[in-house]
């Protein structure tokens, strides 16, 4: 019996090649109406009125929506995926450019369009908060005066780890390196906007919506809760999905808008974003002003770590992560170093900016805690003198530590992590490429190589510590299996072109001695599907994939017993092998699971433990994370007339455990590079101080593209998960994760002969210029 | 404004604003949704179709503009129920993931073998820059192209 996991090429590519997919925006209703949205231009101000008249007046207009209209129904505001508030249509102020202020519901989206320009909006303009380092000073404006007892600008105070024994380690070391250093605001910049069509049938009550949603049941609990429609009477369709990295998992403005819009005109209205919109108002990422400080010995021995971190979470608090984390899992920020302790603390504060927080593809924060670590143990080995490769080497965490627990509280679960980085040394000609870069040098000429060493905890989480708004981070999966032995897997998760059809399959498959073409998968309909919180922080596989073979394993084992009495043995004396029941030490006695499954539906007498048909359902709780980790090394070539750096090579060796599909796994880390050269070299989205969002088109917010990205070379260690049933670990945003600090620690490396010891990503020609003359590079704000 | 045009070899008569854009035509008057919209300014490429044979972004085509002349979109891009071999690069490469960039990297892909049947992995990326992708990292992308420029013939 061959393995079902392997290359296998994807079931969704049959209708993606073809033009066929169904997207949102995609989705046509008989009737359909469109929303569009009047978007604030200033950044804080107080609404001094709001007048539709006009706009109304438009003959293809049906309905236009206000905050003040929806606060007679309590629906001015929802909550945040923080336990804090954010304005569906703002009433009392606008907090930062581009909040909703009304939504206009006509025939036609042009018609939609033409009437915003028809509603007349008398603002009050108020001081400015842009950025996020003033956000605490006395005399800056409150901005969330909406709150009751809110008098200043400041949302929590966070900390980790251990101060004393980290100050003890400190007082211990030869050496202390510190550096400021700005992960800037970014947008995960999915190629698909975010979008809705919501439909309120006015005779049964139920509410379709088919949605642009990475977890359209946890946005189904959240509409029955914030709208008070019951539950059941809330069906969720997330369709196809172009791209998501984080951006769709909040509940937007929008989405409530255009449920309310059904609601109003008894249509359906579609309400789909621009790019501007998506990029200016939707969930951003990053956007952390953080100090570090890293303790060794002369002789290269890490021995302690600090952070301080000021959390840019702009106007409204709606970060997304588990609650009792309010900055995520930054404190992962240890690494992939046997450190003897380490403590950060984080404090996060209000801006007049677009909220958000955490977003596309960061592992909850853990993308910033790498980042951080990885410059600061390049910052050591410059201090010290001594390469960069060397100096990880000597520091990483041994394979016979494992499972490790950090000076933060993580629970390691396995890893060899000398051997990942001694790979991709080999992989790059690591020695070759010093030698080259020396070469160089003496002609004047200029290469970096730089090296990030990352590890994640992925696959949020144990119930008894994650969960999101009150509900537990885990997933279900139902698997029925039809009498002819073909069968159909309902899982929780939300594919956003990750492939679930096929993996899922494949994981059933391979459980069940079936092909993956006779497993089908669904998905991304709350009416269809058990519940789960979705998909995002690389938590699909972890949670929902090991949900799926809980549930094929429970078939399995009905199928035992059915088994046995078939082959008239004890269910004891059969074994799984080649696909099928047999009988121990008979393997001509044997029954396939559709052989099983035509016999659970006929007229045998059933033993006891079954009744009728094999199928399985289960709800899966993870006993920890999963801990995928890699060695990254990036070479790239400046040029020093202008500033340019282009990435010449990029090596990455990931360890995710077991691989379900590797071209899946691979197409997936391509991605995530890509992310992580853009990141570094040219994504930001900033903001003037005025609060001017700087970032809000393609033309501003620059993305890589093909001439930009190296070709990737990949390699692999597979270390499997002790706790996962196949031993697979989640991967979705290991690269984006880990490879912006390569890129930059590259480049930094290219840099030290202009006596360039940080600056800040994006690392344009501009900001790479004005560090090599001896300028500080700010890229929070423009022009200040 | 009324306008004829001629999308996959079939003609199409309809009575537009002027203002509309190629891409809203396609997919809103004729329900050809396989072409996509993603940014508006002509930097994503996911709207890429063909308009006399040339790929344009159909976002800031107007439709008025295609009145009298044809357009190919990726539900042309099979003949009968034969897939081109760039689609069945893309299949056979994992050069999508999402597949919201895909329709218009393929009309693009199919555009240069036609005009360079063996095309280097540089000029399948100098061609391709013009277009947005945010799953693949380009990487299966190439792959996928320079397939299909080998199984060109292929029955």
């Amino acid at each position: 019996m061959t393995s079902a996991y392997g290359r296998l090429p994807r079931k969704e590519d049959a209708r993606f090649v073809r033009g066929l997919g169904t997207f949102t925006d995609d989705v046509a209703l008989p009737g359909m109406l469109h929303g569009a949205i009047l978007r604030s231009p200033l950044a804080h101000a107080r609404i001094i009125s709001v007048d539709t008249t006009a706009a109304e007046a438009h003959p293809k207009v049906r309905v236009v929506i206000t905050g003040a209209m929806l606060e007679q129904r309590q629906l001015a505001w929802m909550p945040t995926l923080s336990r804090d508030v954010q304005a569906v249509l703002a009433t009392d102020k606008v907090r930062f450019q581009g909040q909703e202020v009304a939504f206009v519901v006509a025939e036609d989206p042009y018609a939609a369009r033409d009437a915003l320009e028809l509603i007349d909006v008398e603002y009050e303009p108020l001081p400015v908060v842009a950025d996020a380092t003033r956000a605490l000073d006395p005399d800056a404006p409150v901005i969330r005066d909406d709150l009751a007892g809110q008098r200043d600008n400041h949302i929590f105070d966070w900390s980790a780890g251990d101060q004393a024994a980290t100050d003890a380690a400190f007082a211990a070391a030869d050496v202390i390196v510190r550096q400021d250093m700005l992960y800037p605001r970014s947008h995960p910049a999915p190629l698909e906007t975010c979008g809705t069509v919501a439909d309120l049938d006015p005779v049964s009550g139920k509410l379709t919506v088919w949605c642009t949603s990475q977890a359209p049941h946890a946005h189904r609990t959240m509409y029955a809760l914030l709208a008070g429609l019951p539950e059941h009477k809330i069906r969720i369709i997330s369709p196809d999905i172009g791209g998501g990295f984080g951006n769709k998992v909040p509940i937007y403005p929008g989405y409530l808008c255009a449920v309310v819009g059904s609601m109003l005109t008894g249509k359906p209205v579609k309400w789909m974003e621009d790019r501007s919109e998506n990029l200016m108002s939707t969930a951003f990422a990053r956007d952390y002003h953080m100090h570090g400080e890293i303790a060794a010995t002369r002789d290269g021995r890490i021995l302690g770590l600090r952070a301080q971190v000021l959390a840019d979470h702009g106007a409204f608090n709606g970060s997304a992560q588990p609650t009792k984390f309010p900055a995520g899992f930054f404190h992962i920020f240890t690494g992939s170093y046997d450190l003897r302790a380490a403590h950060c603390t984080v404090t996060g504060v209000y801006t007049n900016k677009a909220p958000g927080g955490v977003a596309y593809s960061c592992s909850f924060r853990i993308a910033e805690g790498v980042y951080l670590v990885e410059r600061m143990v390049d910052l050591l080995a410059a201090e010290l003198d001594l390469d960069p490769a060397e100096l990880r080497m000597q520091n990483l965490l041994r394979p016979e530590q494992f499972p490790y627990t950090g000076p933060t509280g993580w629970e390691y679960d396995s890893g060899d992590y000398p051997r990942a980085l001694r790979l991709a040394l080999d992989m790059a000609g690591y020695d070759k490429l010093r030698a080259e870069q020396a070469e160089k040098r003496a002609q004047g000429e200029h290469m970096g190589i730089g090296l990030s060493f990352f590890t994640e905890g992925v696959g949020a989480g144990p119930r008894k510590h994650m969960d999101i708004l009150g509900l537990s981070m885990n997933d279900g999966a139902d698997l029925r299996v039809h009498p002819t032995g073909t069968a159909v897997l309902g899982i929780s998760c939300q594919t956003q072109g990750q492939g679930h059809e096929t993996t899922f399959a494949q994981l059933v498959a391979e459980e069940l001695g079936l092909s993956p073409a006779d497993v089908e998968v669904v998905h991304g309909d709350t009416d269809r599907t058990p519940f789960g919180l979705g998909t995002y922080g690389s938590r699909s596989t972890p949670v929902s994939g090991a949900a799926a073979v809980v549930a094929a394993r429970k078939v399995r084992e009905r199928a035992r017993i059915v088994a046995a009495a078939m082959l008239e043995a004890a269910p004891e004396d059969l074994e799984w092998a080649d696909g099928r029941w047999q009988v121990r030490g008979d393997p001509e006695q044997g029954r396939t699971i559709p052989e099983i499954a035509m016999a659970a539906h006929s007229g045998l007498d059933l033993p006891a433990g079954v009744d009728g048909h094999l199928d399985a359902g289960t709800v899966y709780n993870p006993p920890n994370l999963t801990y995928p980790y890699g060695a990254y090394i990036c070479v790239i070539d400046l040029d020093p007339g202008t500033g340019e750096v282009r990435v010449r090579r990029f090596v990455a060796v990931d360890d995710c455990g077991v691989r379900i599909n590797p071209m899946i796994v691979e197409g997936q880390l391509h991605g995530g590079l890509a992310d992580g050269v853009g990141m570094a070299l040219m994504q930001a989205i900033t903001y003037d101080t005025d609060g001017n969002c700087l970032g809000g088109s393609f033309m501003d917010y620059l993305l890589p593209t093909s001439v930009e990205c190296p070709s990737w070379e990949l390699g692999e260690t597979v270390t499997p998960c002790p706790h996962h049933p196949v031993g697979a670990k989640g991967v979705g945003e290991s690269a984006t994760v880990g490879s912006p600090a390569a890129v930059v620690n590259a480049v930094m490396d290219a840099l030290r002969p202009f006596g360039v010891r940080h600056a800040d990503m994006p690392l344009t020609p501009a900001n790479v210029w004005s560090a090599m003359q001896g300028r500080p590079v700010r890229t929070d704000l423009s022009d200040s | 404004m009324q306008i004829t045009v001629t999308v996959n070899g079939t003609g199409y008569t309809r009575e537009v604003e002027a203002r509309l854009l190629l891409i809203h035509f396609l997919r809103d008057e004729l329900r050809l949704t396989g072409s996509h919209w993603g940014c508006d300014t002509s930097n994503c490429g996911a709207c890429v179709v063909w308009l006399d044979g040339t790929p344009v972004k159909s976002c800031t085509v107007l439709a008025a503009m295609a009145d009298g002349r044809q357009v190919r979109t990726v539900e042309g891009l099979a003949r009968d129920t034969r897939l081109d071999p760039v689609q069945r690069g893309f299949a056979e490469c994992h050069g999508l993931q999402c597949g919201f960039c895909t329709p218009g990297m393929m009309m693009t892909a199919r555009w240069l073998l036609d005009h360079n049947p063996a095309p280097t992995a540089e000029e399948v990326r100098e061609v391709l820059s013009g277009q947005l992708c945010r799953c693949t990292g380009y990487e299966n992308i190439v792959r996928s192209v320079l397939w299909a420029a080998e199984h060109e013939g292929d029955q």
